[in-house]
């Protein structure tokens, strides 16, 4: 085998594997990409139910209804609320009043069912997401969220 | 005062690390051999300074010395000493300190091994190693100085965030750290050799105990982080595909094709040049990795309060390393003479194989990593990429490669025997088809997923091929008399391919079953119902307030039977810690050789009972005793004569080539 038949075999196999990786991108982002939306985009645009997406906010004060496994609440940029239904244990920081993003679906009734709720590590955290959508609806508070 | 002695350190670091980086190199380009040797002493005194900031301000954690911002932010009189000390890299400037102590260590450790690298290399090698320690001493100094003074001083600290206050915690960073920051040994001596404009077997011998040690580190790093992750967050699983994950793996995979394509170079002084960019990619994926920890710029699961001004920092350095060594590799690489030829069927070929296959998936993991960043910048809206997307595209990838592994290593260099190794194979594969099938049959065919037989089949024919060919080697059946010391025999470099490639097995076995057969029972539960989960009866007993060291916690007790036997109690813990005033939750977990009762207590229901999750979660012991085989293969294999760090010299290799 010469080099140049060993160039070309690295070659195609490059090619192939590569390929192979878009193939498999192509196929798999369009199901799997989870787009995010504040309270406000989802009460003004009419967002098709039955997608996976993500809502970021905060947790609206007195909002939290607790039933057994189940529990209600709102995510809030303060112009809109979403209501969130959600079944499981929540995080250990999950608090009213704080951010927090949640994951799901849009139901018939307008009500967000959530199979995941993400709060972070650190309270003092703001995920990007919810201190964008904050800032977007006017509500960003500079002195109060950084730390 | 010892903090202003840490500071002054940094500072005088920096200064020689200036000199280190400038002085060897112009010596090297030179021949001067005077200025070539400042290279030694100066990495030496290089790591006197970071080892005495170091240990500055691990005294002033010691010591709860409130009068530093870093301290009186992290830190609080009435944590446990474990957490004091950990609480030195349990923040962002410390964190940053580690890194470059450890960065300083491996500088040392060069000067105290490498007595007999070639000159030019070592000089060359330690220049690149002072330049990424320019770069991060200055954002230290610049951005991040941990000695920061706060006045007046506070009472107490505000303490460690209480999820940090766990042991697989205390030693995950520093691990995670010195597999990262070992990958920029392959760096310098890649760089270096591109300077050199030469790459022979003596360079890779000495790269590859370098690779192999910050291979067994990050590996102990990244399953201390997942082994945390699964038992703190109360959430069942171990991985999430989540960004901050991802920033460790993709060091990870480029640094295992790193590792098996050095041993090309060395065998058969082929593939020089995709090593040197495999060394390049992977210290550029660990230097990302801090950049997306450290920066915030990714919303994840993991992440801690962070400062966007500092990522821009860390992404200019991160851009000028890789886009330095990047462009230096596109003037040099293709000067590099290549080495021996081979067929693609061959070890050689199967190798490269597997080296394609892992950079793809490398890639394509940075690809889903990066997207939503991407995505965000183009105005294609906020999205995230999430774990469906991971696992359709880089499982797939991974399954040949998996395939190829158990075949690889019975092929011989040059020129290999395809149909030979698989008629050697041929009842291995046999098995792994009959083990699809019982798999398949066992779960009640399509009610489970479809891919659980490929999984356990794969598993089978990687663990079994890679034993099959153990007993070849030693001649186990065939000449049965002397096969002990044969075994004995065989270099630890073999044993070490052996159980790495082994335990990759069962790390597969634990995988497939956790994935696909996790039981999930969250219910409001009164006190003495029982509900059934995977086969043990769970029982709530009581729960009681019970004091710790630094927190209170609500302790369920759980009575665990099976058939009706009562056989264990489990208490899991939800904790409130005092300072900061933040809740954990501590889940109890009962091993078995089957999988793990996995058992959380949540919030009391307003109608009596609490709220409960309980679940069982299969073969998940397999996937720690993967993960511990491939590291144990690591260390024999680092433990190798051959290996060892500064043994061989070019001329000794030469005369053991002819």
């Amino acid at each position: 085998m010469t080099r140049k038949q060993r160039r070309l075999y690295f070659v195609l196999l490059g090619m192939l594997a590569l390929g192979g990786a878009v193939a498999l991108v192509l196929t798999a982002i369009s199901d799997s990409l989870v787009y995010f939306y504040s309270p406000t985009d989802i009460v003004e645009q009419r967002i098709p139910e039955g997608r996976r997406m993500r809502i970021g906010g905060l947790v609206e004060n007195d909002s939290l209804v607790k039933d057994g496994k189940t529990v209600t609440f709102k995510v809030t940029d303060v112009t809109n609320a979403v209501p969130v239904t959600y079944t499981g244990v929540l995080p250990d920081l999950f608090r009213e009043g704080q951010g927090v993003v949640v994951e799901g679906r849009m139901d018939k009734g307008g009500q967000f069912k959530a199979t995941e709720v993400l709060a972070k590590h650190d309270e003092n955290y703001m995920p990007k997401e919810v201190a964008d959508a904050l800032k977007k609806s006017g509500q960003w508070n500079d002195g109060k969220q950084q730390k | 005062m010892i903090a202003e002695i840490g500071h002054f350190a940094l500072v005088l670091a920096l200064c020689v690390a200036l000199v280190q980086a400038v002085v060897p190199l112009v010596g090297a380009g030179r021949g001067n051999a005077a200025w070539m040797n400042v290279a030694g002493p100066a990495a030496t005194l290089q790591f006197l300074f970071i080892a005495v900031a170091f240990g500055a301000l691990t005294n002033a954690y010691v010591t709860s010395d409130f009068s530093l911002m870093n301290v009186a932010q992290n830190s609080h009189t009435d944590k446990p000493m474990l957490y004091k000390v950990a609480g030195v890299w349990g923040n962002h400037e410390g964190s940053l300190l580690l890194w470059i102590t450890i960065l300083a260590l491996f500088g040392f450790a060069v000067t105290l091994f490498g007595r007999n690298l070639p000159p030019g290399l070592k000089s060359r090698a330690l220049a690149v190693q002072a330049m990424i320690s320019v770069g991060f001493l200055a954002f230290i100094l610049l951005t991040s100085n941990p000695f920061a003074r706060l006045e007046p001083p506070p009472v107490n600290g505000q303490g460690l965030n209480p999820m940090l206050q766990d042991p697989g915690l205390a030693f995950h960073p520093p691990f995670l750290y010195l597999g990262y920051v070992g990958f920029s040994m392959a760096f310098s001596f890649a760089i270096a050799a591109l300077l050199e404009g030469r790459v022979d077997a003596a360079w890779a011998r000495w790269v590859r105990p370098w690779t192999l040690a910050a291979w067994v580190f990050l590996t102990a790093g990244i399953v201390l982080g997942s082994w945390w992750a699964y038992y703190t967050l109360g959430w069942g699983g171990w991985w999430y595909w989540d960004p901050v994950e991802n920033a460790s793996f993709m060091p990870w995979l480029a640094g295992t094709a790193l590792l098996h394509s050095a041993i090309v170079v060395e065998k058969r002084d082929a593939l020089k040049s995709w090593t040197i960019l495999l060394a390049i990619v992977a210290f550029g994926l660990s230097l990302l990795g801090t950049f997306l920890v450290r920066s915030g710029v990714l919303t994840s699961v993991h992440a801690f309060a962070t400062d966007p001004a500092r990522g821009v920092f860390i992404l200019l350095l991160l851009c000028a390393a890789v886009g330095g060594s990047l462009t230096l590799y596109a003037a040099r690489a293709p000067a590099m003479k290549m080495g021996g030829l081979f067929a693609p069927v061959s070890r050689e070929g199967a190798l490269l194989l597997n080296n394609v296959l892992m950079a793809t998936g490398a890639a394509t993991v940075l690809l889903g990593t990066l997207y939503p960043l991407i995505a965000d910048a183009l105005n294609l809206g906020k999205v995230s990429v999430g774990p469906p997307f991971f696992n359709a595209v880089f499982l797939p990838l991974m399954a040949p490669m998996v395939l190829v592994m158990a075949a690889a290593p019975m092929m011989s260099w040059k020129r290999g025997d395809l149909a030979g190794v698989l008629g050697r194979l041929k009842f291995i594969a046999a098995l792994a088809l009959g083990v699809a099938m019982l798999v398949w049959f066992l779960q009640g065919g399509s009610a489970g997923p479809w891919w659980t037989g490929a999984g356990f089949a794969l598993a089978v024919w990687l663990g079994l091929g890679t034993l099959w060919d153990l007993t070849e080697r030693i001649g186990l059946f065939s000449r049965p008399a002397g096969a002990l010391a044969r075994a004995a025999k065989l270099p630890n470099s073999a044993w070490g391919m052996v159980l790495g490639h082994f335990g990759l097995a069962v790390f597969i076995v634990g995988l497939t079953a956790s994935s696909a057969w996790t039981t999930e029972h969250i219910q409001s539960q009164k006190l003495g119902e029982t509900i059934l989960v995977g086969g043990f009866g769970v029982t709530l007993k009581s729960v009681d307030q019970v004091p710790g060291p630094n927190y209170t916690a609500t302790r369920a007790t759980f009575e665990i039977s099976r058939d009706g036997k009562a056989i264990d109690v489990m208490t899991p813990e939800k904790r409130m810690y005092r300072q900061p005033p933040r809740p954990t939750t501590t889940a109890s977990i009962r091993s078995g050789f089957t999988g793990d009762l996995y058992v959380v207590i949540g919030d009391p229901d307003p109608k009596g009972g609490w709220v409960t999750r309980l679940y069982f979660n299969p073969c998940i012991p397999w996937l720690w005793a993967g993960s511990l085989l491939l590291i144990i293969g690591g260390l024999i294999s680092l433990a190798d004569r051959r290996h060892r760090v500064g043994a061989p010299t070019r001329a000794a290799s030469a005369a053991a080539k002819a």
